[in-house]
């Protein structure tokens, strides 16, 4: 050690870029090694088992010259790997060692278990909660008051693959009717679906040719949800689909939905088909909340026997995700908004606040 | 001193125009008072002493003239004239300021007002209308949520979460009696235990037509390492229950798939929806064979 303290004096920024073969201490690499053996290296050319060694203070990134810092960095990468593998092999060994007393093997950290309890989950004893639902937009759903009545519409001159989505989630849902939008305003839109008995509309926006929006508006005065759509599969672009769906009243799988935003959306989903199910169809749609993004899927399925279920796809795919809730029927102006996406609310206020100049 | 014909000559033809712009089969003037917007003897402001146009700022057309007195000083060359707003009292007024002037001059700047109040209605009918937003899409942003969306996709298994859901619907009882499956447990191991008193007389008919036990016990034993370990867990011990298990299960799924066989052809009505996964399909066919060398099939089967 004490010929590393006269090398170190000389060698610690300047000498750079010289390979570095470094005799290997195992005790050393856990201790603070301070000096470089720069020079000895170089003399002795001790190349030891395990490779070179490199001492906490240096860092690759003070290299100038690209390729020896590169280099560099590939062999620090390869010295990490080896480290990791070793270190998996001793626990693997320990763990045969030990047989039945082996400590259980650790669950894996995923984003799910990582998070961070959210406050606003719904506990389905809530009074609170169930009191809001009572009195809320859906009410009427779910007292049976009213059965749903979809309009499915498009943004302006659709291409042909939103005009198909279109017809496909008709198939989907049981009474939608789609309409072609023929440029006309919403606002004039609305009063005439509620006129005619609609509990909801759906408009689905376009770019590109490509179905990227849909405004899930509920009729009499309900909240207005928009969603971004992405991943959308149509029909004939499944693999091993089965048949067009059927006229029955598919079942409404609803999963995920945990927290009260969560809660209404769910609610929203839930009212857009009928309340009894025809089981004889033996349909199913799923809507299947994970980290924030909903996938909606059409099934067929089959019970093999108590323990097997056999599910097949129809239908089409498409995930959403939510953009914005509003509390009354859509006004993209002077709406309240309810909740909105962090990401998306300079939008918002940048349109309203563009309008109030225009009118002063 | 004003020579027109010099400059066109210089400009249009010979040398150089800052403001024309050439194409293959026309040629431009872009000098923001050229009344025609070609690059002609007759339009070029430049070259011609004598010039009107009209132009529209913020909604409201003015009248533009020139002339060869004002030549000489660039900053009061151009005279202005607002224009009335109603389309007949404009080109009344042009008449009025352009008596005595160039037809040409005259008819184009008519032509020219006439575009501008149609265009202008134009606008504040599209105004009226529906807009489109054009949002900026951030690249960044676009490219996180998808990878976000694509592995939430993976996390969220869909196809065992809606296979758990079903199964546990049909365990609640939501769908009544239409599957006859039994429901709990326990009714799953009376039935078991029942069904093994019942097959012990089938399996020794069975060994009598096969021959050899030892054959089927081995071929039992290597399946047991195969099969589901649900199978293993419910039954106990021998490989001899193990085998009875197996034919019970078999007998069950043939019922069950009579059975369901029956309800789809009572189910038929306009749009059938007839049998169901192709999987089933086979799953029956193979079960007739079964009966002959069930062990062999049933480890293909799992």
């Amino acid at each position: 050690m004490d010929s590393n303290e006269a090398t170190t004096s000389e060698s610690v920024s300047k000498k750079k870029g010289k390979t570095k073969k470094v005799k290997r201490k195992v005790k050393s690499d856990e201790a603070p090694v301070q000096e470089m053996e720069q020079a000895e290296g170089e003399e002795t050319e001790k190349k030891s088992e395990s490779g070179p060694c490199f001492p906490p203070t240096f860092s690759v990134s003070e290299i100038k010259n690209k390729q020896r810092r590169h280099s560099m960095f590939l062999k620090l990468k390869e010295e990490k790997r080896k480290q990791k593998l070793e270190l998996k092999k001793k626990k693997k060994k320990e763990r045969k060692a030990l047989g039945d007393k082996a400590p259980p093997k650790e669950v894996p950290k995923t984003i799910e278990n990582q998070r961070i309890y959210d406050e606003t989950t719904v506990n389905p004893e809530d009074e609170e909660v169930a009191f809001d639902e009572g009195t809320d937009e859906f009410s009427a759903y779910f007292n049976r008051l009213t059965n749903p009545k979809v309009l499915i519409t498009t943004s302006d001159r659709p291409r042909g693959r939103t005009v198909r989505f279109c017809e496909q989630l008709a198939t989907v849902i049981p009474h939608a009717h789609v309409y072609y939008r023929r440029g006309l305003a919403l606002k004039r839109v609305i009063p005439q679906c509620v006129s005619r008995g609609f509990t909801y509309l759906m408009v689905i926006n376009e770019d590109r040719k490509v179905p990227n929006g849909l405004v899930l508006c509920h009729l009499p005065d309900g909240p207005t949800a928009h969603f971004k759509v992405s991943n959308v599969r149509l029909r004939k672009e499944m693999k091993r689909r089965g048949k067009d769906p059927t006229e029955h009243v598919p079942e409404v799988i609803l999963n995920n939905f945990t927290t009260r935003l969560g809660h209404s959306i769910g609610r929203m989903f839930a009212a857009l088909f009928p309340h009894d199910p025809q089981f004889v169809g033996r349909q199913v749609a799923t809507f299947h909340n994970q980290r924030d993004f909903i996938f909606f899927r059409f099934h067929r399925y089959i019970f093999k026997n108590e323990k097997k279920v056999g599910i097949q796809e129809l239908g089409p795919r498409f995930t959403l995700k939510l953009r914005s809730l509003q509390k009354g029927t859509f006004d993209s102006k002077f709406g309240e908004y309810e909740w909105v996406h962090k990401l998306c609310l300079y939008c918002i206020i940048f349109s309203a606040t563009h309008l109030l100049i225009r009118i002063l | 001193m004003q020579h027109d014909d010099v400059i066109w000559d210089l400009i249009g033809n010979k040398s150089f125009c800052s403001y024309k712009v050439k194409t293959k089969t026309q040629q431009f003037c872009r000098n923001e008072y050229n009344i025609t917007g070609l690059c002609n003897r007759s339009s070029c402001p430049l070259a011609n002493s004598q010039y009107a146009t009209v132009r529209e700022e913020k909604g409201l057309c003015y009248l533009y003239m020139k002339v060869i007195e004002r030549a000489a000083f660039p900053a009061r060359m151009w005279e202005k004239v607002k224009l009335d707003r109603n389309y007949a009292k404009a080109l009344e007024q042009i008449d009025e300021n352009l008596i005595y002037w160039p037809r040409f001059i005259r008819h184009k700047c008519k032509q020219r007002l006439t575009k501008i109040t149609q265009y202008l209605i134009r606008i504040r009918k599209l105004t009226l209308k529906r807009q489109r937003k054009l949002v900026p899409l951030s690249r960044k942003v676009e490219r996180r949520e998808k990878r976000r969306e694509e592995k939430a996709l993976i996390a969220a298994q869909l196809e065992n979460a809606i296979e758990k859901e079903l199964l546990d619907r049909l365990k609640q009882g939501t769908y009544g009696d239409i599957y006859n499956f039994p429901i709990h447990a326990f009714d799953k191991a009376m039935e078991k235990q029942e069904e093994e008193t019942e097959s012990e007389e089938e399996e020794e008919e069975d060994e009598e037509e096969s021959g050899t036990r030892e054959f089927v016990a081995e071929e039992e034993f290597e399946e047991s390492d195969l099969s589901d370990f649900e199978d293993m867990n419910n039954l106990k011990g021998s490989s001899d229950e193990e085998e009875d298990a197996e034919e019970q299960s078999s007998e069950e799924e043939e019922t069950e798939e009579e059975l369901e066989e029956e309800k789809t052809k009572a189910k038929s009505k306009g749009k059938t929806p007839l049998k169901g996964p192709v999987r089933k399909k086979r799953a029956y066919v193979e079960i007739e064979y079964e009966q002959e060398t069930e062990p062999a099939q049933k480890s293909k089967a799992t």
